[in-house]
C-alpha cells in the first residue's frame, strides 16, 4: 500500500457539492440561449409527426379506421397542427444541415473541405429526396 | 440508466436527426397540404402505405425520429428545471421511442 496516492471523493469526505441555482428562464435571457432552446424543442414536431405516422400505420389495415384518418387528415385542426409543424421541421433540418461542416470535418489531402461546400451539399441532397419523395408518392396517385 | 449507454443512444439521435432532417419535410407537406388538396385520394393513399417500398420508409421514418425526440427532449426538459424526475425521465423517453419501434413493426409487417 506504500507509495500509492489515494484520492478520497469529495462525496465520500463528507463534504458537499456546490451547485448554482439556475432559474428556469434562463434560455430567455440571451437571443442564442434561445434559438438553441427552440432547436433543441423542435424534437416535439419530430416525435409528434412520428406519432401520427405510427397512428396512421396502425388504421392502415383496417379500411373503416383509415377513412377515419383520411378524413381527419382534411379536417381545419389537421391542417393547424402540420401548420405549426412545419416551421419547426424546417427549422431542424437547417440546424442539422449547418451543424454537419463543424462535426464532420473533412480532409482533402492537406486541404480542408470547406464547411460551405459540405452543408451545401446537405442542401443539395434535402432538394432531391424531397423531389424524389414528392414525385414517387403524388405521380403514383 | 447507465452511463455506458450513451453512445448508442447518441448513434440513434443522431440517425434520427439526419433522417428527420432529410425525409419529415416533405413527408408533412404531403399529409398536411397535399391530402386536404385533393392531390393524393383515399384509394391511392392505402394502396401506397401498403407497398413493400413505403412501408420499410415509415418504419425508418416512425423509429429513428422517436429515437431522435427522446435523447434530445430528455436533455431538453432537463435544461428547462426537469432534473428532479432523475431516472423517471430517461426511462420515459427512451420506453416510448422502443415502444413506437415496436408497434410500428408490428402495424407494418400484419397490414
Amino acid at each position: 500500500m506504500t507509495g500509492e496516492t489515494q484520492t478520497v471523493s469529495p462525496k465520500a469526505a463528507g463534504a458537499k457539492q456546490y451547485i448554482r441555482p439556475v432559474p428556469a428562464n434562463w434560455w430567455l435571457k440571451r437571443k442564442t440561449y434561445f434559438l438553441f432552446m427552440v432547436r433543441e424543442l423542435t424534437c416535439l414536431a419530430v416525435g409528434g409527426y412520428a406519432v401520427l405516422l405510427l397512428v396512421m400505420a396502425g388504421c392502415a389495415r383496417d379500411e373503416q379506421a383509415f377513412h377515419a384518418f383520411f378524413q381527419w387528415l382534411e379536417s381545419p385542426f389537421s391542417i393547424a397542427l402540420h401548420l405549426i409543424s412545419l416551421p419547426m421541421v424546417v427549422y431542424h433540418s437547417i440546424t442539422w444541415f449547418n451543424l454537419t461542416p463543424k462535426a464532420m470535418v473533412v480532409w482533402r489531402g492537406e486541404e480542408r473541405v470547406s464547411p460551405v461546400l459540405i452543408a451545401g451539399s446537405n442542401y443539395v441532397a434535402w432538394l432531391i429526396v424531397s423531389f424524389l419523395i414528392a414525385w414517387f408518392f403524388l405521380g403514383a396517385a | 440508466m447507465a452511463k455506458s449507454n450513451e453512445p448508442l443512444w447518441w448513434s440513434l439521435f443522431s440517425a434520427g436527426g439526419v433522417v428527420a432532417a432529410l425525409f419529415v419535410p416533405i413527408t408533412l407537406i404531403l399529409t398536411g397540404f397535399a391530402v386536404p388538396a385533393g392531390k393524393i385520394s383515399e384509394e391511392n393513399m392505402s394502396e401506397l402505405i401498403h407497398s413493400p417500398l413505403t412501408r420499410v420508409y415509415l418504419l425508418v421514418l416512425i423509429s429513428l425520429p422517436l429515437f431522435h425526440w427522446a435523447h434530445r427532449f430528455r436533455y431538453a426538459a432537463m435544461d428547462l428545471g426537469l432534473k428532479g424526475l432523475g431516472a423517471a425521465l430517461p426511462l420515459f423517453c427512451y420506453g416510448t421511442a422502443i415502444a413506437g419501434t415496436a408497434m410500428a413493426l408490428f402495424f407494418l409487417v400484419r397490414m
